[in-house]
C-alpha cells in the first residue's frame, strides 16, 4: 500500500510558566492511503498534540514543534508556508472533534458551514456549494436534509451534529481524516451509529482515517492497526490482531485488562492500573511506565528500551522483548473479549 | 420569530404600565404644591387645584390620566401657561434625541472596533492603548469631559464651535463627550468576548477548514462575540438618552434637559410625569427593537421562545 502520511521523531513541547512541558517525545509512525489507524493511551499521552501537531494548529505560543518531519502526500508539512498549510487543512487532511455541542458555530446555519469550505478550497459557488452540503448531509444520514441545511447547530441532536461535524470534515473529499476522539461524547447507541457511518464513508471514498480513543470496542470495531502512546511516546504497535492477541508491553496489558466483558466475573473488580503517568515537566530517563510497571527491572530505570520488532509491524519499545531478559507470560491476550 | 416578537412585546407593553404606575404616584410623593410658591390667595390656588384635577381623589387622578395617555395626550404643563406637554416635548425632543442617537451609534461602533484591535493585539502596545482609553472613558465623567474638550478643541485650537447645535461640527465635541463612558464599557465587553469566543471549539473546527484568519475573525469570531455586546446596547441606549440632560446644559442645546429641570423645581407635575413616562415609553420600546436585533443574530434566542 502507498504511503499518505510519514511521521518521524516528532517532538512537541509547551512552554508555560512551570517550564517545559514535554507533550510528545520523539514520536513517529505512519498511516497508508484508505487504511484505518486507531491511537490508544490514557488522558494526556499526547494523542491530541501529535494529531494538532500534523494539522499545524498546535497554539504557537506556547506551543513548539522542536522536532520532526511530516511527509504528507510527498510534502514536509512543517516546511510550508501558514498560506500553503490553509488550502491543505480542510481539503486534504481534515479533523472531527470530540465535542459536537460545541464545534459548530451557534450563530451559522450548518449547510453554510458545510459549504464554506468548499467555496474557500474548490472555489464553488455559493447555490452550487448549498447544493453539495445537501448532499453531504445526505451522505452522512441526516433525513430531511433539504430542509435541515437551513437550520442552525441547535436544532440538532448531539449525534446529527457529530453527523454534520463528519459532513464538513468529508465535505472536499480529503485524503486523510483525523478523528480526535468522535464518539466519547455520545452516548452508547449514537456512538454505534457514528461508527458503521465512518465505516461505510471510508469504504465509499477511501479516506485515510486517524481515530484517537480512549475505547478498545471502537479499536476493534474500525481500525487496522493501533498505536498505543505513554507519555509522549509511541511504545507499542502492530496490527488489530496482534494488539488484542499477541500484546507485548505491560502498558498494554494493562489497557487491555481494563476493559470490562460480559463474563467479568462479578465479584472480580476491574483492572485498573495502578499509579499516574510520569511528569512531562521532567520525563524519566528510562522507560516512563517503569514506576508502575510490575514487572520493571533495573534497566528499566536506566535506559529508554529501543523498539523491538515482534513480528512484521508489530514492535513494542520493553526490554521484557531483550533476549536476555526473563520470560513473563502476559496476564492478558488470547482471552480479550470485547 | 412572531412568537418571539408577541411575547417580547407582552413583556414591553407590562414594563411600561408598571413604570407609568410608578412614576405617577412617585410624583405625588413630592412634597409641597405646583402653587406653593406663588403669591396667590387661597382661592385662587384652590380654583387652580380645581381646573387641573388635583383636588379629585388620587386614584381617579389616575385613572384620568392612564386615559389621557392612552389618547397620547401628556396633559397640560402647570406653569408654562398654555402648552401641553406634547407640545414641549415635540419642541425639545428632537435635540435630545439626535445627540442620543449620534452618541449610541458612535458609541457602539467605536466600541465594538476599539474591543476588536485590543483582542486581536492581545497584550501588545494596541491592546493597552485601547484599554487605557477605555479605563479613562469609564473613569470620567461627561461634566469633566465637556468642559476639557470645549477648552482645548474650540477655546485653544479653535477648531470646533464652543456650544449650540446648528450643524454638524457642533455636534462632535457633545456627542464625543455623552459617549465616552459607554464607548469605553463596550470596548472592554467585546474584547473580553472576542478572547472568550477564541478559545471555543467551533474556531478550531473553522481553522481546521482552512479558512484563512480574516475568515475566521469576522465570520466565526466577531459574529459570536458581539452577541453580549449587542444585551447592553438597551441600558447603553437609556444611559446615553438620559445622560443627555448633563451634556446639553455644557453646550448649551435647547433639548429636553432644561424643561426637566425646571420641571421638578417647579413641582409641574405634568410636565415630569409626561416626560419621564415619554421617556420611560421611548426607552422600553427602544429595548424591544435591541431584543429583535438580538433574536435576528442568535437564532438560539429566536426558537426558544
Ligand atoms: N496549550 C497547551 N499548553 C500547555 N500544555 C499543553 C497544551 N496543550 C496540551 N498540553 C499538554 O500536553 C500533554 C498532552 O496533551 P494531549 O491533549 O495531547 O493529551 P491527550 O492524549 O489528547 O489526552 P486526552 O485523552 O485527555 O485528550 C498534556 O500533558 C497537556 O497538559
Ligand atoms: S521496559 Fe521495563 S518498566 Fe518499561 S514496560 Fe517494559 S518491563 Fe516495564
Ligand atoms: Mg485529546
Amino acid at each position: 500500500m502507498e504511503r499518505l502520511l510519514e511521521v518521524k521523531d516528532l517532538q512537541v513541547s509547551f512552554k508555560t510558566y512551570a517550564g517545559e512541558v514535554k507533550a510528545v517525545r520523539g514520536v513517529s509512525f505512519h498511516v497508508d492511503r484508505g487504511e484505518t489507524v486507531a491511537v490508544v493511551g490514557e488522558s494526556g499521552c499526547g494523542k491530541s498534540v501529535t494529531m494538532q501537531a500534523i494539522m499545524r494548529l498546535i497554539p504557537m505560543p506556547p506551543g513548539v514543534i522542536k522536532n520532526g518531519t511530516i511527509i504528507f502526500d510527498g510534502k514536509d508539512i512543517t516546511k510550508l508556508s501558514e498560506k500553503e498549510m490553509e488550502h491543505i487543512r480542510g481539503s486534504e487532511i481534515s479533523m472531527v472533534f470530540q465535542d459536537p455541542m460545541t464545534s459548530l458555530n451557534p450563530t451559522m446555519k450548518v449547510g453554510a458551514q458545510i459549504a464554506e469550505g468548499l467555496i474557500k478550497h474548490q472555489k464553488m459557488h455559493p447555490s452550487k456549494a448549498r447544493e453539495k452540503a445537501i448532499e453531504m448531509l445526505k451522505l452522512v444520514g441526516i433525513p430531511n436534509a433539504e430542509k435541515r441545511v437551513d437550520q442552525y447547530p441547535h436544532e440538532f441532536s448531539g449525534g446529527m451534529r457529530q453527523r454534520a461535524m463528519i459532513a464538513i470534515a468529508l465535505a472536499c473529499n480529503p485524503k486523510l481524516l483525523i478523528a480526535d476522539e468522535p464518539t466519547t461524547a455520545l452516548d452508547v447507541t449514537i456512538q454505534a451509529q457514528i461508527l458503521d457511518l465512518m465505516r461505510d464513508l471510508q469504504k465509499k471514498l477511501n479516506t485515510a482515517i486517524i481515530i484517537i480513543t480512549h475505547n478498545l470496542g471502537v479499536v476493534a470495531n474500525l481500525a487496522q492497526r493501533v498505536l498505543v502512546m505513554y507519555a509522549g511516546k509511541i511504545i507499542e504497535r502492530g496490527s488489530l490482531d496482534e494488539i488484542f492477541y499477541n500484546p507485548r508491553h505491560p502498558y498494554t496489558w494493562g489497557l487491555l485488562m481494563s476493559v470490562p466483558t460480559p463474563e467479568l466475573d462479578k465479584n472480580k473488580r476491574l483492572a485498573s492500573i495502578d499509579g499516574t503517568p510520569p511528569d512531562l515537566f521532567a520525563p524519566p530517563v528510562g522507560c516512563a511506565f517503569a514506576a508502575r510497571c510490575e514487572y520493571a527491572m533495573r534497566i528499566c530505570y536506566e535506559k529508554y528500551p529501543e523498539d523491538f520488532p515482534v513480528s512484521d509491524g508489530h514492535s513494542a519499545a520493553c526490554w521484557l522483548l531483550h533476549p536476555m531478559a526473563p520470560k513473563v507470560k502476559p496476564p492478558v491476550g488470547k482471552g480479550v473479549t470485547l | 420569530m412572531v412568537k418571539y416578537i408577541l411575547n417580547r412585546l407582552l413583556v414591553s407593553l407590562i414594563t411600561a404600565w408598571v413604570l407609568v404606575t410608578i412614576v405617577f404616584f412617585l410624583v405625588r410623593l413630592l412634597p409641597g404644591d405646583p402653587f406653593l410658591s406663588e403669591k396667590v390667595t387661597p382661592e385662587i390656588k384652590a380654583n387652580m387645584m380645581r381646573y387641573y384635577g388635583l383636588d379629585k381623589p388620587i386614584h381617579i387622578q389616575y385613572v384620568t390620566f392612564l386615559q389621557n395617555l392612552l389618547k397620547g395626550d401628556f396633559g397640560y404643563s402647570l406653569r408654562y401657561k398654555n402648552r401641553t406637554v406634547n407640545e414641549v416635548i415635540k419642541q425639545a425632543f428632537p435635540y435630545s434625541a439626535d445627540l442620543g442617537i449620534r452618541a449610541v451609534i458612535f458609541a457602539t461602533i467605536a466600541g465594538v472596533t476599539l474591543g476588536i484591535i485590543a483582542a486581536l493585539n492581545r497584550n501588545r502596545t494596541w491592546d493597552y492603548l485601547a484599554m487605557f482609553i477605555a479605563i479613562v472613558g469609564v473613569s470620567v465623567p461627561s461634566f469633566v469631559i465637556g468642559p476639557l474638550l470645549q477648552y482645548v478643541f474650540a477655546t485653544k485650537l479653535n477648531l470646533l464651535p464652543v456650544s449650540q447645535w446648528k450643524g454638524f461640527s457642533y455636534t462632535i465635541m457633545p456627542t464625543f463627550a455623552l459617549s465616552l463612558g459607554s464607548l469605553a464599557l463596550m470596548a472592554r465587553l467585546m474584547r473580553a468576548s472576542m478572547l472568550d469566543v477564541v478559545n471555543q471549539d467551533f474556531i478550531k473546527t473553522a481553522k481546521a477548514k482552512g479558512l484563512s484568519p480574516f475568515q475566521i475573525i469576522w465570520k466565526h469570531q466577531v459574529r459570536n462575540a458581539i452577541l453580549p455586546v449587542i444585551t447592553v446596547l438597551g441600558p447603553v441606549t437609556a444611559t446615553l438618552l438620559t445622560g443627555t440632560f448633563v451634556v446639553e446644559q455644557i453646550f448649551a442645546i435647547p433639548g429636553l434637559g432644561k424643561f426637566y429641570v425646571l420641571g421638578i423645581q417647579n413641582l409641574d407635575y405634568s410636565l415630569v410625569l409626561g416626560m419621564t413616562t415619554f421617556y420611560g415609553l421611548f426607552l422600553i420600546a427602544a429595548n424591544f427593537v435591541v431584543d429583535i436585533i438580538y433574536g435576528l443574530i442568535d437564532p438560539r434566542i429566536r426558537i426558544a421562545k
